[in-house]
Parts: C-alpha cells; structure tokens; sequence
C-alpha cells in the first residue's frame, strides 16, 4: 500500500466519526492492507498478530468446491477489503432517488418512513434517532453488566474476553472463508452475558450504534457466561442494498454450563435479478460451542434473500446434557440457489439435536439441505431428530436433501424424516374461492408449511417474516 | 343474479356438463338434486371459476359475464362456494385464515380491513349465533377435523363472509341430525330478498330444514326437471332413475 495512504490512516485517528469519507485501501489482498485495516481499528499487536497468521495459512489454503451451487472464480485481488461508510454526496438524496421496486418492498412490509430511508442508505439524520434508542437501550444493559458493542470496540476494551474465546469456535485454521475472514474481518457484534443474568431484551443489530455498514466480512462473538440467557437477531426483512458481491462472516457462540443462547437470523440480501444477474454470495460460517454441561444453542434462520446461499450454522454439543436445535426456512426464487443445513457434533454424553428444516423452491431455483449428525463415540445416550420438509412450486426448479449420519455408539439414537411436496392446486383454489389472490394464498399456504420454524422466531420478528415470505414468492405461481 | 344458458363443461376429454340452463333471482333459494357423478359438484367448480375445464354457453352473475374471471374475482363479486369436501390446510390457522379471506374481500369492495379485535367480536356473534363452538377457529385450517366440523366451518365462513350468492355442495351429506340442523339455520338465517342460494344436495331430507324455491333435478349434466318443494318428495318416494 501507498505510504500516503497509511499517513491518512494515521490522521484518521483523530477524526474518526468526521472524517470518515476519504479513506478507502486500494483493491487487493496483502499484509499491508491487513496493517491498514488493524490500524485504522487501533488494534493492539495481538489482534494484527492473529489477523496475520490467519492471513499467512490463507496463501496455502484453497476454496472448497464440494457444494452444490457452483459461482465464477472470484479474483479476490481484485476486492476492496476496506472502505469506510459512503460519504452523504454518494448515497441517495431522497427515497424518490431510490428503485421504486424497494421502495414497493418497504410499503408491503409495513416499514416506517425514516426506518425506509435508513435501509436504502439515505444520506438524512435519522439516524440520530435509533442512536438515542440505542443509548437508553445501553443504560439497561450496562445495569446487568452485559457487554453489547461492536467487536472493534471489544477488542480494545475487552481484550482479555476476546482472547480467550475469538477463534476458539472457528479455528484460523478452519477453512478457506472462515481463515479470510479472520485475516480481514472490519466489524461485527460482541455480547458477553455475564453470570446468572438474562438478558433482559433481544440484542439485535439494528440497535448497535455504528452497525449500518460493517461491510462484507463481519465478525461476530457471543459469549454466554454460566447461567446467563440471551436472544439474538440478525438482520432485517427488508431487502438490503449492498455494493459487496461477496460475503463471508463468521459468527462465533459460546454456552458455558447452563447457559443458553438463542439466534434467529432473517437473511433478505439482493437476490439478483429475474435472469440471475447480480446478487450476493451469502458465504456464512456460524457455529456454535455448547461448551457447558446443560447448555443449549439454538439457531434459527429465514434465508430468503441472496444468489447463492451456502452455511450450516452448527452445534458442537460438548457440555454433557447439551442441547443444540437448528430450525431454518430457505427460500429460492428464480435463478437463486441455497445450500445450507446444519452440522451437530455430539461429543457430550445425554445431549440432545433436533434440526427442523424447510426448503421452498420456485422459478428456476436449486435448494440443498445437507446436514450432518455426528455422534461421538463417548456421547453415550445422545438423540438426534431430523425433519426436512422441500415444498417445490413448478417444475423447474429442485430440491435435494443430504443427510449424513454418524452414529457411533449403540446408546443413541438418530431419527431422520424427509418429505418433498408439490404446492397443492387444491388449497390455492380453496383460498383463492375465499377472495385470496394467487400471491396471499401462496404466502399462506407456505406460510403454514414454514409454521414449526416462523413461530421460533421472537414475537415482532415473526411476524414481518410471516409477510417476507410470500413476498419472495411473488410471481412464482402462475 | 345468475342466469346459466346452455352451459356445457368437459374436462380431461370428458363432458359432463351438457348444455344446463338455470336462472336464479335475488332472494330465491334452488335446490339441486341429482344422483352421484351427474355432475353437480362440476357445476360448483365450475361457477366458481376452478381453473382446468372446457367451457361453452353463457354465464351472467348480476347481469356482468363471468367467463375470463379469474376465482378469486368471483368470490369478490359475492360467490361463495361450501365445498363438499373442504381442504385441509397444515399450519394454517383458521382464524388467521378467516380473517385474510374476510378482508380480502372488504379490500376488493374499498372498505377497511378489520383489526384482530373487530373480527374476533364478528367470529363470536357469528358462531354463537350458529351453535358452533370457536374453537374450532383456533385449530390449523381443517387439519383433523371431523366431517361435520368442516362442513360446519364451511357454513360459519359463509356467514362472515356475507356472499349475495351461496352454492352449497353436498353441505348436508354426512351430518347427523343436529349438524343438519345448524347447517339449516346458517342458511334460513341468511335468507333475505338480495341474497341467492344454490343448494346442491343428494338428499331430500335437507329440504325438511331448508324450503326452497324451486327444486331441479339433475341428470347426466342436464336439467332434467323443474319443480317447487313438492318435487323433491316426489323425488324421495320414486327415485332418480324414474326421471330418465
Ligand atoms: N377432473 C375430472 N376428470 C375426469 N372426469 C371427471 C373429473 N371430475 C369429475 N369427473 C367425472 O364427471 C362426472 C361428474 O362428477 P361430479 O360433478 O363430481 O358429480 P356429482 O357431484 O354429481 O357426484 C363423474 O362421472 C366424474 O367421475
Ligand atoms: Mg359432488
């Protein structure tokens, strides 16, 4: 990198918030950029050590190709991996400067105006609103010593936290996406709940201050201390706009005995167009450590939006009488492709999975659920359930379910159950004899198939997920 | 309101209905009575607008011809059909059901949707009134209900949702004595001189409960005879096959 550039990160430490337009590190990945990033984050040392050596295994490692849906090479010297938030001149004005399309979107979602305006990424002070939710929001949290704040800020405040558990879910070492990740993450969430407490709301990064643009590689630790609580969402229903092609975060949850924690995602990035041009690579790692005896993660997940969706957020169930249960709905439309499911790696004894997993596809979509259950020899007594339910609508689009079972003690048991079914004519003309257009009996029908996961979800969530979902079905019945 | 002329329907290379003319005025209540396979549920689908047949002849709903007129138009305009044998729709809420269809409607019309309150208190006065007990309403759309609770859900739905033409297919089939009963009471209690009723049913003793206007008789896609309330004793004493 450029030594005037490296200068101007330096100024920047003192104009932080003011300041924050000009900088953007030159395309490319290398150790500079790597420096610059760390630097421009003050990091201590540690962190920019960690970052190298992820960055190091990285030039030996390959990105795997087993999955299905298959992308053009990405020539990653040819990404931005810093670039501070869009000044106000290059957002838009106004929502009239905004894709009416979205804009429709917003309305169908019953989203407020200033919260429109904050989503489609309009240069106005709105903003200044949720930071004063945010900060009475904090108040409460500080009260019980819960820890909420974005992990940059964690890593200088907190080192001692983030040490001993970044990385210790997702190995440097994991694999291709995982180890980028950790070489150039920007930002993301940190929680740490503190011992015994519950967390008295949903932690969610709508309300984090600074969380608008944490680009394309978030990095995100929660840590729930021994018999402490807490739920976290992720993302928003309305559809997020987004230069990044490529995303690939890593989320990291920690359970220590008894405690639980709880993480619901609603996923909606730009898809791509009706023809598969554009959208995003939705290239997750999300695994969780149930690393107390009687703790319990548990993820739940709306993945309606991007192009390719790829993740299996997992549950390594150590802690004996651990429990981990994923329930996911994914939703493919025209040229979209999803593979994703779950891996639940029992190494504890008496510990319990449940995955519960619906795939819908429409259009000309692909859907995948690959799950795999491995139960370790000394996991003795341990029970796993399966259920993966695909809905198809049409005939040009697919649905595959691969399960791998690993049972390697006769004390547990694995059940596994799969349907695959057409969306039934019948119902739509039941609904529609009721006055329900194509699209509302859609939205219901699928709605009902979706029920076991929606009703997971914390109570508002639930409910824009509810109308989500038969938006991103419009148009894909007849 | 409905004036049928000369309506035939084939399906899958099948006619079943073969040219059946029938007019219903506002306020008049026809029973259709018919043998199985004569094609009365066809006639249903088919006045409702369900996708799939080969149509010919005229088909006016208040005086506006209904052909190219997608379902869920026509329930709009005011057709509602009790289907002989409702659906069963997993995971789906019958109230919550309820509810989109009801304001689906009101919507249509340019009236304001109704808040979760509002319906509730619509949904009591209506199944209190009917003898049904709601809790039905809170169970997955028809999912493990019992024939008669369907066709009693069925009925329930009619008088929310307040149609100016009912057809009822086989409402009645299957019910014991006391569902027959409230199934009777939904539609007398409807009964006014703007609204119309299409009875389709394959027994005459409906019509102790329900006086119609005018009795048909249907036979291999035609209507074979026409009378008043009488015709369907007759009906019960001789059989169908004398009408041939
Ligand atoms: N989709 C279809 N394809 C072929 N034949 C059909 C179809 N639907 C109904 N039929 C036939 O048409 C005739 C009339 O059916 P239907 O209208 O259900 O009679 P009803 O209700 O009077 O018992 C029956 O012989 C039935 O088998
Ligand atoms: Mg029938």
């Amino acid at each position: 990198m450029k030594q005037q550039e490296l200068e101007k990160a330096k100024e920047y430490k003192y104009g932080f918030t003011t300041d924050i337009e000009s900088i953007k590190a030159p395309r490319g990945l290398n150790e500079d950029i790597i420096k610059f990033i760390s630097e421009i984050k003050k990091e201590p040392k540690w962190m920019l050590d960690w970052r190298l050596k992820a960055f190091s295994r990285l030039k030996n490692i390959k990105e795997p190709n087993w999955q299905k849906p298959k992308y053009p090479k990405i020539n990653y010297q040819d990404l931005y991996y810093y670039s501070a938030p869009k000044s106000s001149n290059e957002k838009p004005k106004s929502l009239d400067d905004v894709d009416p399309k979205l804009i429709e979107t917003y309305k169908k979602l019953g989203i407020p105006l200033k919260e429109q305006e904050k989503l489609a990424g309009v240069a106005v002070d709105a903003v200044f609103d949720s930071v004063s939710v945010a900060t009475t929001f904090k108040d409460k949290l500080t009260e019980k010593g819960i820890i909420f704040c974005p992990i940059s800020e964690a890593i200088q405040k907190h080192p001692e936290l983030v040490k001993k558990y970044l990385g210790s879910v997702i190995p440097i070492t994991d694999h291709y996406f995982a180890t980028l990740n950790s070489a150039v993450f920007t930002d993301g969430s940190f929680v740490y709940i503190p011992k015994n407490v519950r967390c008295p709301m949903e932690l969610s990064t709508y309300f984090r201050i600074n969380a608008s643009e944490t680009g394309q590689f978030e990095r995100t630790l929660i840590i729930a201390d021994e018999g402490s609580y807490v739920s976290y969402l992720e993302g928003c229903t309305a559809p997020m706009r987004d230069e990044n092609q490529l995303h690939a975060a890593n989320v990291e949850l920690i359970a220590l005995d008894n405690a639980e924690i709880k993480y619901s995602t609603v996923q909606n990035w730009y898809p791509g167009d009706e023809n598969g041009k554009g959208g995003i690579y939705n290239f997750v790692t999300k695994r969780g450590a149930c690393r107390g005896k009687n703790s319990k993660i548990s993820w739940t997940q709306v993945e309606t939006g991007s192009a390719i969706t790829w993740k299996y957020p997992s549950c390594i169930l150590q802690g004996d009488n651990s429990v981990g249960e994923f329930y996911s709905i994914a939703i493919t439309n025209n040229h979209q492709k999803a593979d994703t499911g779950t891996k639940m790696i029992h190494l504890g004894k008496n510990t319990k999975s449940k995955i519960i997993s619906k795939g819908i596809s429409a259009g000309r979509a692909d859907n995948t659920y690959r799950g795999l259950v491995d139960i370790n020899k000394k996991a003795l007594n341990s029970r796993n359930y399966t259920q993966c339910d695909s809905l198809l609508m049409g005939n040009k689009c697919g649905a595959h379910t691969i399960p791998y079972i690993k049972n390697k003690n006769s004390s547990s048991i694995v059940e596994h159950e799969a349907t695959t079914s057409k969306i039934n004519e019948e119902q739509l003309y039941y609904c529609n004899q009721r006055g329900l257009n194509q699209e509302e009996a859609v939205g219901l029908i699928v709605n009902g198939f979706c029920k076991e996961v929606l009703q997971q979800l914390p109570m508002e969530f639930a409910v824009e997920a509810q109308k989500l979902v038969g938006i991103s079905l419009e148009g894909s019945v007849g | 309101m409905l004036e049928i002329k000369n309506l035939k329907a084939s399906i899958n290379n099948k006619t079943i209905l073969k040219g059946l003319s029938l007019s219903i005025k506002p306020g008049e209540l026809h029973a259709i009575m018919g043998p199985n396979g004569s094609g009365k549920s066809t006639l249903a689908n088919v006045l409702s607008g369900k996708d799939g047949y080969k149509i010919s002849g005229e088909l006016n709903f208040k005086g506006e011809n209904l052909k190219d007129v997608p379902v869920e138009k026509r329930a709009q305009k005011g057709i509602f059909l009790a289907f002989q044998y409702p659906l069963e729709i997993p995971g789906v809420n019958t109230n919550n059901f309820l509810k989109t269809s009801l304001n689906s409607l009101r919507k249509s019309k340019g009236e304001k949707e109704l808040d979760s309150l509002a319906f509730l208190k619509l949904v009591k006065e209506k199944s209190s009134e009917l003898g049904i007990d709601e809790k039905i309403l809170s169970r997955q759309l028809n999912v493990g209900f019992s024939g008669g609770e369907k066709k009693k859900n069925e009925i329930l739905q009619m008088k929310i949702l307040d149609p100016n033409l009912s057809i009822l297919d086989e409402t009645d089939s299957g019910l014991d004595i006391d569902a027959l009963k409230i199934i009777a009471k939904g539609v007398n209690s409807s009964r006014n001189s703007k609204k119309s009723f299409l009875v389709i049913t394959h027994y005459q003793r409906l019509l102790d409960y329900i006086k119609p206007d005018f009795v048909h008789v249907l036979s291999d896609g035609k209507i074979v005879k026409t009378g008043c309330g009488e015709l369907a004793e007759e009906l019960e004493k001789t059989g169908y096959k004398k009408l041939n």
